[in-house]
């Protein structure tokens, strides 16, 4: 099993709806976000480009939050998933300086914390993580890479993409469809 | 012309718009845990060299001051712990693919190695000290008849120590400035002379001042050409290495390397020491002290550099 998400940069309008649903969703301390929105303007007028991306942890491969972490708090988790156990964590800020997207920030009870693919709280659940399933333009997929029928096989399938600083050599499991 | 412009929505406040996780805390403990390898390697190695005598204030006296050095840098780390009672946890394992895992445990080593050490020579500094108990003075004399032993230790956990500094910022490959081997022989090179510094600074012995201002004069060249190395392999490598480069040749942090690290904490005491060795006369202190003041910049600004470069995607 290998969990992974696609966003698909043509859909997106950059509403930051994700970032709401996953603050409710996962009580996110006010003044802090587990995903975000990034707009690139390209080029010089008037032929410019736009792409928007929702973005959050890549739950990487090769993480290196999870290889520098001393207390083995940082940890991959089932499909993939990147985790923090708050109660191994002592706040060191290893991780976050390691996080070559920064995805990670020191919530305010002291313990790292960052995107879960809301994990626990829905995808066990059956459901999709709250960001995907909020998107008002469909624009994200979410599944297993393992089953070639799942909504981010199929679409990764049928479409170009790419990922995000893949010469960092963290295998990122976040794809952008271009 | 093409431009890019690049907007977020984020709004993590230590993270945007440069990273804010690490601040005086993790500098200070590496210059502290560096000087403290220093003294405690040139302490040993002179010990196993069967030099006690020979220089008696780097064996007997300058070790008296890393047990404080040590334990002030522990508790700088500790204090930039954010999950404070939770440190336990470090103890808990050992991950070798974590720096600051083994790093702890090496503290947890060189620290109770730096109490021995005092304990062998408190005499010099307390001729009526008395271990009053008996266990006392048989454990005294258990690491008396292992000297050597404990002095072995000591080069090699000390130099793991002084290498260390440096390896914690290596490790990032997510902050470029940070992402080169060679940090970890510089901070390591740096940490022995600012040892060296404090020798200088505290011997009255004559010979043993020189000897010792002679290394400091070798370790500031090696220092120098690691740093020029430094500056080639960023400038020979990927855009963001040259960027990262960029920051100390005409960015932000310019005139902070150049004139209070490379200058004033490197070029200016190597001359001032020359001079000295020459037999100029001048006041004694004035090259180990710039040498120290170079040492604590330098881990200062490279920890901060460090957090303002990233990848750009």
């Amino acid at each position: 099993m290998r969990y992974a998400m696609a966003v698909d940069t043509k859909k997106c309008v950059g509403c930051s709806d994700c970032v709401v649903a996953c603050q409710t969703e996962n009580k996110v301390p006010i003044g802090y976000c587990r995903d975000w929105v990034v707009e690139v303007t390209d080029g010089t007028y008037p032929q410019l480009e736009i792409e928007i991306r929702s973005e959050r942890c890549n739950h990487c491969d090769n993480s290196p939050c999870v290889r520098c972490c001393p207390t083995g708090a940082s940890h991959y988790a089932e499909g993939g998933i990147v985790l923090v156990t708050p109660e191994k964590c002592i706040g060191c800020g290893a991780c976050i300086a390691s996080c070559p997207y920064d995805a990670r920030y020191p919530h305010p009870d002291g313990y790292v914390d960052k995107c879960t693919f809301c994990l626990e709280n829905r995808v066990k659940k059956g459901l999709d993580p709250a960001c995907v399933s909020v998107c008002p333009t469909k624009c994200m997929y979410f599944g297993d890479l393992d089953d070639p029928n799942s909504p981010v096989s199929i679409v990764l399938k049928k479409r170009k993409w790419k990922t995000l600083i893949p010469e960092a050599g963290t295998m990122p499991q976040l794809y952008f469809l271009i | 012309m093409k431009e890019e412009l690049i907007v977020s929505g984020r709004m993590n406040h230590l993270i945007d718009p440069y990273l804010q996780i690490w601040h005086w805390h993790i500098p200070l403990y590496l210059f502290l845990g560096g000087l403290a390898a220093g003294i405690l390697f040139f302490a040993a190695l002179n010990t196993i060299l069967g030099r006690e005598e020979k220089y008696p204030v780097s064996v007997k006296i300058t070790p008296f001051i890393t047990p404080i050095l040590l334990i002030a840098g522990l508790l700088a780390l500790f204090l930039d712990l954010n999950h404070k009672l939770y440190f336990w946890r470090l103890y808990t394992v050992i991950r070798l693919q974590s720096p600051m895992s083994w790093g702890a445990w090496t503290l947890m080593i060189v620290t109770p190695l730096a109490f021995i050490w005092c304990a062998l020579n408190i005499k010099e500094i307390y001729p009526k000290w008395n271990w009053k108990y008996k266990f006392l003075i048989d454990l005294e004399s258990f690491f008396r008849k292992n000297k050597t032993v404990i002095a072995w230790l000591l080069v090699i956990y000390s130099l793991i120590l002084g290498v260390y500094t440096g390896i914690l910022f290596s490790a990032f490959n997510a902050r470029p400035l940070w992402n080169t081997s060679i940090l970890g022989p510089l901070f390591l090179t740096s940490g022995l002379s600012t040892a060296a510094a404090v020798i200088v600074l505290m011997s009255k012995k004559h010979l043993e001042r020189h000897y010792f201002a002679r290394i400091d004069l070798m370790l500031i060249g090696i220092e120098l050409f690691l740093i020029i190395h430094m500056f080639m392999g960023f400038l020979a490598s990927t855009q963001v290495h040259i960027e990262a480069a960029n920051l100390f040749l005409g960015g932000p942090y310019t005139t902070p390397f150049w004139l209070f690290v490379v200058a004033l904490g490197l070029v200016i005491p190597a001359i001032l020491e020359i001079l000295e060795l020459r037999g100029f006369k001048m006041p004694v202190w004035i090259a180990p002290v710039l040498v120290l003041f170079g040492g604590l910049m330098f881990r200062f600004i490279i920890a901060n550099a460090g957090q303002a470069s990233r990848w750009l995607y």
